[in-house]
Protein backbone atom coordinates (compact mmCIF):
# COMPACT_ATOMS: atom_id res chain seq x y z
CA UNK A 1 0.00 0.00 0.00
CA UNK A 2 2.87 2.32 0.87
CA UNK A 3 4.88 1.25 -1.68
CA UNK A 4 1.97 1.75 -4.30
CA UNK A 5 1.95 5.31 -2.99
CA UNK A 6 5.49 6.35 -3.13
CA UNK A 7 5.56 4.61 -6.44
CA UNK A 8 2.57 6.99 -8.08
CA UNK A 9 4.10 9.58 -6.36
CA UNK A 10 7.73 9.46 -8.07
CA UNK A 11 6.12 8.36 -11.09
CA UNK A 12 4.04 11.90 -11.17
CA UNK A 13 7.84 13.41 -10.56
CA UNK A 14 9.36 11.78 -13.48
CA UNK A 15 6.42 12.77 -15.64
CA UNK A 16 6.80 16.74 -14.64
CA UNK A 17 10.48 16.52 -14.90
CA UNK A 18 10.54 14.36 -18.13
CA UNK A 19 7.58 15.62 -20.10
CA UNK A 20 5.81 19.00 -18.75
CA UNK A 21 8.95 20.48 -18.47
CA UNK A 22 9.04 21.16 -22.11
CA UNK A 23 6.07 23.07 -21.72
CA UNK A 24 7.33 25.36 -19.08
CA UNK A 25 7.82 29.31 -19.43
CA UNK A 26 10.46 30.37 -21.07
CA UNK A 27 10.16 34.04 -19.42
CA UNK A 28 12.97 35.28 -16.93
CA UNK A 29 11.57 33.89 -13.67
CA UNK A 30 10.94 37.07 -10.64
CA UNK A 31 14.84 37.47 -9.77
CA UNK A 32 16.09 37.53 -13.59
CA UNK A 33 13.53 39.78 -14.50
CA UNK A 34 14.12 42.35 -11.36
CA UNK A 35 17.93 42.23 -11.72
CA UNK A 36 17.34 42.94 -15.83
CA UNK A 37 14.77 46.27 -14.68
CA UNK A 38 17.34 47.54 -12.25
CA UNK A 39 20.36 46.93 -13.54
CA UNK A 40 22.27 44.38 -11.76
CA UNK A 41 21.57 41.03 -14.15
CA UNK A 42 25.39 42.29 -15.66
CA UNK A 43 26.97 41.19 -11.90
CA UNK A 44 26.21 37.79 -12.43
CA UNK A 45 29.15 35.85 -13.24
CA UNK A 46 29.28 32.54 -15.64
CA UNK A 47 28.24 29.32 -13.33
CA UNK A 48 31.56 27.07 -12.71
CA UNK A 49 29.29 23.89 -14.01
CA UNK A 50 27.73 25.75 -17.03
CA UNK A 51 29.55 23.85 -19.76
CA UNK A 52 28.61 20.45 -16.87
CA UNK A 53 27.38 17.58 -19.21
CA UNK A 54 23.98 18.86 -17.63
CA UNK A 55 24.48 22.48 -17.50
CA UNK A 56 21.59 24.64 -18.50
CA UNK A 57 18.95 21.02 -17.93
CA UNK A 58 19.73 19.95 -20.90
CA UNK A 59 22.27 16.62 -21.73
CA UNK A 60 25.27 17.47 -23.74
CA UNK A 61 25.02 15.35 -26.78
CA UNK A 62 21.35 14.93 -27.24
CA UNK A 63 20.17 17.68 -29.92
CA UNK A 64 16.52 17.05 -30.13
CA UNK A 65 15.56 19.99 -27.25
CA UNK A 66 12.48 17.68 -26.21
CA UNK A 67 14.31 14.56 -25.46
CA UNK A 68 17.27 16.38 -24.16
CA UNK A 69 15.43 18.57 -21.65
CA UNK A 70 13.17 15.08 -20.53
CA UNK A 71 16.41 13.28 -19.95
CA UNK A 72 18.52 15.72 -18.23
CA UNK A 73 14.86 15.79 -16.00
CA UNK A 74 14.48 12.19 -15.28
CA UNK A 75 18.19 12.53 -14.16
CA UNK A 76 17.73 15.07 -11.74
CA UNK A 77 14.99 13.23 -10.11
CA UNK A 78 16.62 9.93 -10.09
CA UNK A 79 20.00 12.23 -8.89
CA UNK A 80 17.96 14.39 -6.05
CA UNK A 81 15.95 10.98 -4.82
CA UNK A 82 19.19 8.87 -4.78
CA UNK A 83 21.06 11.81 -2.69
CA UNK A 84 18.35 12.81 -0.27
CA UNK A 85 16.81 9.45 -0.01
CA UNK A 86 20.51 7.89 1.15
CA UNK A 87 20.52 11.29 3.40
CA UNK A 88 17.37 10.64 5.28
CA UNK A 89 17.93 7.05 5.47
CA UNK A 90 20.86 7.30 7.23
CA UNK A 91 19.63 9.99 9.17
CA UNK A 92 16.44 8.49 10.55
CA UNK A 93 15.88 7.10 13.70
CA UNK A 94 16.22 3.15 13.55
CA UNK A 95 12.77 1.46 14.77
CA UNK A 96 13.93 -1.10 17.76
CA UNK A 97 12.39 -3.90 15.51
CA UNK A 98 15.06 -3.41 12.92
CA UNK B 1 12.57 25.89 -18.41
CA UNK B 2 15.59 27.61 -16.59
CA UNK B 3 14.50 28.22 -13.54
CA UNK B 4 17.28 30.20 -12.18
CA UNK B 5 18.19 30.88 -8.38
CA UNK B 6 20.56 33.33 -7.35
CA UNK B 7 23.47 33.32 -9.51
CA UNK B 8 27.24 34.08 -8.65
CA UNK B 9 28.12 37.76 -8.32
CA UNK B 10 25.20 38.92 -7.07
CA UNK B 11 26.59 39.19 -3.66
CA UNK B 12 30.31 40.16 -2.25
CA UNK B 13 32.16 37.99 -0.59
CA UNK B 14 31.57 38.78 3.11
CA UNK B 15 28.08 38.53 2.53
CA UNK B 16 28.79 35.21 0.72
CA UNK B 17 30.39 33.39 2.88
CA UNK B 18 28.67 34.93 5.81
CA UNK B 19 25.65 33.24 4.33
CA UNK B 20 27.39 30.01 4.11
CA UNK B 21 28.04 29.88 7.67
CA UNK B 22 24.36 30.31 8.14
CA UNK B 23 23.68 27.77 5.95
CA UNK B 24 26.12 25.09 7.35
CA UNK B 25 24.95 25.99 10.70
CA UNK B 26 21.52 25.38 9.69
CA UNK B 27 22.08 22.19 8.12
CA UNK B 28 23.34 21.37 11.38
CA UNK B 29 20.69 21.54 13.55
CA UNK B 30 18.65 20.51 10.78
CA UNK B 31 20.32 17.16 10.58
CA UNK B 32 19.71 16.52 14.75
CA UNK B 33 16.23 17.90 14.35
CA UNK B 34 15.37 15.45 11.54
CA UNK B 35 16.40 12.25 13.58
CA UNK B 36 13.12 13.13 15.44
CA UNK B 37 11.01 13.59 12.06
CA UNK B 38 12.35 10.65 10.03
CA UNK B 39 12.07 6.66 10.27
CA UNK B 40 11.62 3.61 8.10
CA UNK B 41 8.40 4.84 6.92
CA UNK B 42 9.22 8.54 6.58
CA UNK B 43 12.39 8.48 5.63
CA UNK B 44 11.93 7.37 1.37
CA UNK B 45 8.85 9.90 1.75
CA UNK B 46 11.24 12.70 2.35
CA UNK B 47 13.63 11.63 -1.00
CA UNK B 48 10.53 11.20 -3.01
CA UNK B 49 9.75 14.81 -1.48
CA UNK B 50 12.82 16.11 -2.63
CA UNK B 51 12.46 14.52 -6.19
CA UNK B 52 9.34 15.89 -6.34
CA UNK B 53 10.30 19.29 -5.44
CA UNK B 54 13.29 19.37 -8.23
CA UNK B 55 10.43 18.08 -10.97
CA UNK B 56 8.48 21.27 -9.58
CA UNK B 57 10.61 23.98 -9.78
CA UNK B 58 11.42 22.96 -13.72
CA UNK B 59 7.90 24.11 -14.27
CA UNK B 60 8.01 28.00 -14.70
CA UNK B 61 4.73 29.34 -14.92
CA UNK B 62 4.00 32.97 -16.02
CA UNK B 63 3.34 35.47 -13.84
CA UNK B 64 2.55 38.59 -16.13
CA UNK B 65 3.89 39.89 -18.94
CA UNK B 66 7.51 38.46 -19.73
CA UNK B 67 8.12 37.16 -16.51
CA UNK B 68 7.80 33.75 -14.88
CA UNK B 69 7.67 32.11 -11.54
CA UNK B 70 8.53 28.69 -10.13
CA UNK B 71 7.45 27.03 -6.98
CA UNK B 72 10.32 27.03 -4.36
CA UNK B 73 9.18 24.00 -2.16
CA UNK B 74 9.98 25.14 1.53
CA UNK B 75 6.31 25.38 2.92
CA UNK B 76 5.64 21.98 0.94
CA UNK B 77 8.39 20.05 1.74
CA UNK B 78 7.74 21.03 5.74
CA UNK B 79 4.34 20.37 5.82
CA UNK B 80 5.02 17.26 4.09
CA UNK B 81 8.32 16.10 6.24
CA UNK B 82 8.78 18.41 9.07
CA UNK B 83 10.49 21.65 9.05
CA UNK B 84 14.11 20.06 10.15
CA UNK B 85 13.58 17.36 6.90
CA UNK B 86 12.29 20.28 4.72
CA UNK B 87 15.45 22.74 5.15
CA UNK B 88 17.58 19.43 3.86
CA UNK B 89 15.08 18.45 1.02
CA UNK B 90 15.84 21.81 -0.23
CA UNK B 91 19.75 21.75 0.24
CA UNK B 92 20.02 18.33 -1.41
CA UNK B 93 17.76 19.80 -4.12
CA UNK B 94 20.03 23.04 -4.28
CA UNK B 95 22.98 20.53 -4.17
CA UNK B 96 21.71 18.61 -7.17
CA UNK B 97 20.90 22.03 -8.93
CA UNK B 98 24.29 23.17 -10.14
CA UNK B 99 25.51 20.43 -11.94
CA UNK B 100 22.86 21.82 -13.87
CA UNK B 101 24.61 25.08 -13.48
CA UNK B 102 20.95 26.27 -11.77
CA UNK B 103 21.88 28.13 -8.80
CA UNK B 104 26.09 29.57 -8.40
CA UNK B 105 28.25 27.50 -6.42
CA UNK B 106 29.30 30.45 -4.48
CA UNK B 107 25.93 31.31 -3.61
CA UNK B 108 24.66 28.45 -2.57
CA UNK B 109 24.83 29.27 0.84
CA UNK B 110 22.82 32.46 -0.17
CA UNK B 111 20.23 29.93 -1.89
CA UNK B 112 20.04 27.52 1.25
CA UNK B 113 19.18 30.35 3.47
CA UNK B 114 16.49 32.28 1.54
CA UNK B 115 14.98 28.98 0.25
CA UNK B 116 15.81 26.73 2.51
CA UNK B 117 15.39 28.49 6.29
CA UNK B 118 13.63 31.62 5.37
CA UNK B 119 11.13 29.82 3.57
CA UNK B 120 10.45 26.84 5.53
CA UNK B 121 10.74 28.95 9.09
CA UNK B 122 8.06 31.39 7.66
CA UNK B 123 5.75 28.87 5.53
CA UNK B 124 5.92 26.16 8.32
CA UNK B 125 5.45 29.09 10.88
CA UNK B 126 2.59 30.70 8.99
CA UNK B 127 1.00 26.49 8.62
CA UNK B 128 0.97 25.54 12.39
CA UNK B 129 -0.50 28.69 13.25
CA UNK B 130 -3.25 28.80 10.97
CA UNK B 131 -3.73 25.08 11.96
CA UNK B 132 -3.83 25.93 15.39
CA UNK B 133 -7.09 28.34 15.02
CA UNK B 134 -8.80 26.83 12.50
CA UNK B 135 -11.66 24.08 12.86
CA UNK B 136 -9.91 20.60 12.83
CA UNK B 137 -11.18 19.74 9.29
CA UNK B 138 -9.35 18.93 5.35
CA UNK B 139 -10.16 22.15 4.20
CA UNK B 140 -8.52 23.73 6.99
CA UNK B 141 -5.07 21.90 5.69
CA UNK B 142 -5.53 23.19 1.92
CA UNK B 143 -6.16 26.69 3.71
CA UNK B 144 -3.04 26.36 6.39
CA UNK B 145 -0.89 25.09 3.57
CA UNK B 146 -1.72 27.35 0.76
CA UNK B 147 -1.39 31.04 2.81
CA UNK B 148 2.30 29.50 4.70
CA UNK B 149 3.41 28.72 1.16
CA UNK B 150 1.70 32.15 -0.42
CA UNK B 151 3.59 34.24 2.13
CA UNK B 152 6.77 32.33 2.38
CA UNK B 153 7.73 33.60 -1.21
CA UNK B 154 7.92 37.27 -0.81
CA UNK B 155 9.60 36.85 2.84
CA UNK B 156 12.50 35.04 0.67
CA UNK B 157 12.43 37.91 -1.25
CA UNK B 158 12.18 40.29 1.62
CA UNK B 159 15.52 38.62 2.88
CA UNK B 160 17.04 38.65 -0.27
CA UNK B 161 16.50 42.28 -0.26
CA UNK B 162 18.23 42.28 2.98
CA UNK B 163 21.00 41.05 2.21
CA UNK B 164 21.65 42.99 -1.02
CA UNK B 165 21.68 45.91 1.29
CA UNK B 166 24.40 44.22 3.04
CA UNK B 167 26.43 43.29 0.12
CA UNK B 168 24.99 43.50 -3.10
CA UNK B 169 27.79 44.36 -6.18
CA UNK B 170 25.74 46.95 -7.51
CA UNK B 171 24.81 50.16 -5.99
CA UNK B 172 21.19 50.86 -6.22
CA UNK B 173 17.88 52.19 -3.99
CA UNK B 174 17.16 49.56 -2.32
CA UNK B 175 13.53 50.51 -1.53
CA UNK B 176 12.76 50.14 -5.75
CA UNK B 177 14.53 46.75 -5.71
CA UNK B 178 12.53 45.87 -2.54
CA UNK B 179 9.27 46.93 -4.26
CA UNK B 180 10.02 45.35 -7.43
CA UNK B 181 11.20 42.33 -5.71
CA UNK B 182 8.08 41.53 -3.58
CA UNK B 183 5.55 42.93 -5.93
CA UNK B 184 6.49 39.90 -8.48
CA UNK B 185 7.37 37.33 -5.22
CA UNK B 186 3.49 38.25 -4.27
CA UNK B 187 2.50 36.56 -7.65
CA UNK B 188 4.70 33.67 -7.46
CA UNK B 189 3.60 32.91 -4.02
CA UNK B 190 -0.22 32.18 -5.33
CA UNK B 191 1.35 29.81 -7.46
CA UNK B 192 3.29 28.34 -4.94
CA UNK B 193 0.35 28.27 -2.66
CA UNK B 194 -1.39 26.81 -5.01
CA UNK B 195 0.78 24.06 -6.16
CA UNK B 196 1.34 23.23 -2.15
CA UNK B 197 -2.03 23.05 -1.60
CA UNK B 198 -2.90 21.08 -4.26
CA UNK B 199 0.01 18.71 -3.02
CA UNK B 200 -0.40 18.46 0.00
CA UNK B 201 -4.28 17.94 -0.31
CA UNK B 202 -4.19 15.56 -2.64
CA UNK B 203 -1.66 13.08 -0.46
CA UNK B 204 -4.00 14.32 2.90
CA UNK B 205 -6.63 12.24 0.66
CA UNK B 206 -5.25 9.19 0.52
CA UNK B 207 -2.88 9.41 3.35
CA UNK B 208 -2.81 11.53 5.86
CA UNK B 209 -1.12 9.46 8.34
CA UNK B 210 2.27 9.87 5.76
CA UNK B 211 1.53 14.16 6.27
CA UNK B 212 3.56 15.42 9.17
CA UNK B 213 1.56 18.73 8.85
CA UNK B 214 -1.74 16.50 9.73
CA UNK B 215 -0.42 14.01 12.09
CA UNK B 216 0.84 16.30 14.19
CA UNK B 217 -2.38 18.41 15.05
CA UNK B 218 -3.97 16.27 17.37
CA UNK B 219 -7.91 16.57 16.87
CA UNK B 220 -7.94 15.92 13.16
CA UNK B 221 -9.99 13.66 12.14
CA UNK B 222 -8.43 12.04 8.95
CA UNK B 223 -5.56 10.28 11.27
CA UNK B 224 -4.51 7.01 11.72
CA UNK B 225 -2.94 6.25 14.78
CA UNK B 226 -3.43 3.87 17.77
CA UNK B 227 -1.16 1.66 19.40
CA UNK B 228 -1.53 -1.16 16.33
CA UNK B 229 0.28 1.50 14.12
CA UNK B 230 3.94 2.70 14.42
CA UNK B 231 4.21 5.93 16.59
CA UNK B 232 3.31 9.03 14.24
CA UNK B 233 5.08 11.24 16.60
CA UNK B 234 7.81 11.03 19.23
CA UNK B 235 6.15 12.23 22.60
CA UNK B 236 6.99 15.53 23.18
CA UNK B 237 9.41 15.89 20.76
CA UNK B 238 9.06 19.93 20.35
CA UNK B 239 7.24 19.81 17.52
CA UNK B 240 3.96 19.58 19.44
CA UNK B 241 2.78 22.98 19.34
CA UNK B 242 1.87 24.47 22.62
Amino acid sequence: MTKRFFFVFLLVAVIIAGFVSFYASASPDGLTKVAEDKGFASQEKDHQFKDSPLGDYGVKGVDNERLSGGLAGVIGVGLTLAVGGGLFWVVRRRSSAG
Amino acid sequence: MRCVHVPNGFFDAPVSIGAGVVAAAGIGLCLKGARRELDDRTAPLAGLTAAFIFAAQMINFPVGAGTSGHLMGGALAAILVGPYTGVLCISVVLLVQTFFADGGVTAYGINVTLMGIVSVAVGYGIFRLLMAVLPKNRSSVTIASFSGALVSVPASALAFVGLFALGGTADLSLGAVATAMISVHVLIGIGEGVITAVTVGSIAAVRPDLVHGVTLTPAAPLQLRNDADLPVDTPAAGGVSA
